[in-house]
């Protein structure tokens, strides 16, 4: 049964979820602010809100001093390639688990989740040390293999979930038809779980375009990224607010209007299986 | 062609073995339905011969090839599943031409037969949708139409009649008997329930606990029961047993008598008893009734339209000539 609920408890609850979205969202708004600010205006006290003197002169310097598409082009390439090399490598790791399970497969899921929990910093060596010996040290290619690996746990279970949900018995029909495992999995399977997949790409996509620690620590200049574009203007020397913020802003706009187009399909994918 | 020989063919999950060794042959063109009450194993011997389940051990064979070790694809069988199983992602054409299209024919061809299923089945006007967009009984006709497209060796059917309505059901009984008798496929068909076994079958294999209780034609299973197990099982309303002095004076353990081989009368007759509940059925009427000395009251079939109520005292009279007896192991004596 429903519960009753008044319409002045409705108002207060969308106020308070309208301020409690508010407060989450207030530091991305102001970052984005303070890069229209000047820099004595990005310090002052009390800080301004609105009303100060608009500029984009702060944008026109960093772009002027960082190629801000090299950076970009980077981050598509790390985040992009390195989703689709983690879904290529997942779609049959999770069909096994999900179709043909076996006694360990549980124990397997934990386990591969587990590596998450290992704190980054503590194979950071090794990882440095083998991109050294194979030269593919701040090269794309080696950031894209490591974004897989970091993230492959995650999408092996979300796809797991997914495929959970697909009736074995349809898979069961494909093969009577006279389907292989690879038409199976390539004409049956994949595009019944089209939806989930949508929903891993993307959520993998954000999590590999905002990972900071890999591509802080593997790149300098040639597969640099936005992560390591931003965070070039947190310089010793001295404190630009406005030019930091308005580098964040660029870094982070790309995923921020991708989300925001795509929101229905992430809060799906991230609630997928809890509810039924 | 579609002989199908099982030969010692066993199963067993872990530990537990649902089907002992087992033997059976289904002839070519022959309509064979596996009938067992939930859990005796029958679904599990259809998916061992379709081969989506691996045997324990023993040998199948389709048409004189070993076929055990083959994957399901390999087969050439094609199955019509309880839940349809359709591809929800394919329009009904694309469902019906799968198949073929892993058979690798030319589209000409596939077209040709898809078409060609679809009006047998009357789909034609659905052939676009989605399996979704589609009633019970459509979703029935296209996987049916995806089953026969590819003329397979054999058919086999997991209780594709299940989740049908009543009327539904009766319709599509009929449709896939015609289907029988039109393609002359040897069809292999599992159900629980015993009327589709008796209006469809030449065979019937009656299953418990993995093992055969007894194969035979509908009405030679409906005559001659093998044990009390097929006795009970086949024939509707089932048959009464009665134990006790009643039956030692036949010399046996239990003796059945099915409901439609007791005669009522309202004055003499063999037993005295009462009258509980009836079922009328128009055509029918079934009466159970408590007789003194017997344990569980006993069903007894009259016509549509007798005079017959709660409460009242009846003579029964069972047919000589139909009358089963059993001995204390529930096997048959002649």
């Amino acid at each position: 049964m429903a519960r009753a609920v008044t319409n002045r408890r409705k108002t207060l609850n969308t106020g308070l979820a309208w301020a409690i979205g508010f407060i989450i969202f207030f530091p991305i708004l102001w970052t984005i602010l303070t890069s229209f600010k000047t820099e004595a205006q990005a310090i002052s006290n009390p800080p301004v809100f609105l009303f100060f003197d608009w500029t984009l002169e702060n944008y026109a310097i960093v772009q002027e001093r960082s190629n801000y598409v090299r950076f970009l082009w980077n981050s598509v390439i790390i985040a992009g390639g390195s989703t689709i090399l983690g879904i290529i490598i997942a779609v049959p790791a999770a069909w096994s688990m999900a179709f043909v399970p076996s006694k360990r497969t549980k124990d397997i899921l934990l386990w591969m989740l587990s590596t998450k929990m290992l704190p980054a910093v503590g194979v950071l060596y090794p990882i440095y040390l083998i991109c050294v010996e194979l030269g593919v040290l701040d090269s794309r290619i080696a950031l894209v293999v490591v974004m897989m690996l970091i993230n492959l746990p995650i999408i092996v279970w979300m796809l797991y979930t997914y495929f959970r949900e697909i009736p074995g018995e349809i898979l069961e029909a494909a093969r009577m038809d006279g389907a292989g495992l690879k038409e199976e999995v390539l004409y049956v399977l994949t595009p019944m779980a089209i939806p989930g997949i949508a929903s891993t790409v993307l959520l993998n996509f954000i999590l590999a375009w905002n990972e900071a620690f890999w591509t802080l620590n593997l790149t300098a200049v040639n597969a640099a990224p936005l992560t390591a574009f931003i965070a070039s203007y947190s310089s010793p020397e001295g404190l630009f607010f406005a030019k930091l913020s308005a580098a964040s802003t660029m870094a982070i706009a790309p995923i921020l209007i991708m989300g925001w187009f795509s929101q229905k399909q992430l809060v799906r994918g991230l609630t997928f299986g809890a509810v039924k | 062609m579609g002989r199908i020989t099982l030969e010692k063919v066993r199963k067993a999950f872990g530990e537990v073995e649902v089907i002992p060794p087992l033997d059976l042959t289904i002839e070519d063109g022959e309509f064979v339905v596996f009938v067992g009450p939930s859990g005796c194993g029958k679904s599990t011997l259809l998916r061992l011969i379709a081969g989506l389940e691996d045997v324990s051990g023993g040998q199948i064979s389709i048409d004189g090839q070993d076929a055990t070790e083959l994957p399901p694809a390999k087969r050439g069988l094609a199955m019509v599943f309880q839940s349809y199983a359709l591809y929800p992602h394919m329009s009904v054409r694309k469902n019906i031409a799968f198949p073929l299209k892993m058979a690798k024919l030319d589209q000409a061809e596939i077209d040709r037969r898809v078409n060609g299923a679809a009006e047998v089945l009357n789909l034609t006007d659905y052939i676009d949708r989605r399996p979704g967009q589609l009633s019970g009984g459509q979703r029935q006709r296209v996987a049916i139409g995806r089953a026969i497209v590819r003329e397979p060796a054999a058919f086999l059917f997991d209780e594709p009649l299940s989740n049908l309505d009543a009327a539904l059901r009766v319709g599509m009984r009929l449709e896939i008997s015609e289907l029988h008798k039109r393609l002359a496929t040897t069809m292999i068909y599992v159900t629980h329930d015993q009327v589709e076994a008796m209006t469809m079958a030449d065979k019937i294999v009656v299953l418990q606990a993995g093992v055969i209780e007894q194969v035979g034609s509908p009405l030679e299973l409906y005559r001659n029961p093998r044990n009390k197990f097929v006795a009970g099982f086949i024939g509707s309303p089932r048959m009464n047993f009665v134990e006790g002095p009643e039956a030692a004076k036949h010399d046996a353990a239990t003796i059945g008598i099915r409901p439609e081989h007791i005669a009522v009368s309202a004055t003499e007759g063999a037993w005295k008893g009462k009258v509980g509940v009836s079922e009328h059925l128009g055509s029918d009427t079934f009466f159970h009734v408590t007789v003194d000395g017997f344990g569980d009251p006993l069903t007894v079939r009259a016509g549509g339209e007798v005079d017959i109520h709660y409460g009242d005292t009846v003579y029964l009279t069972p047919d000589a000539e139909h009358l089963h007896r059993f001995d204390k192991d529930g096997m048959r004596l002649a």
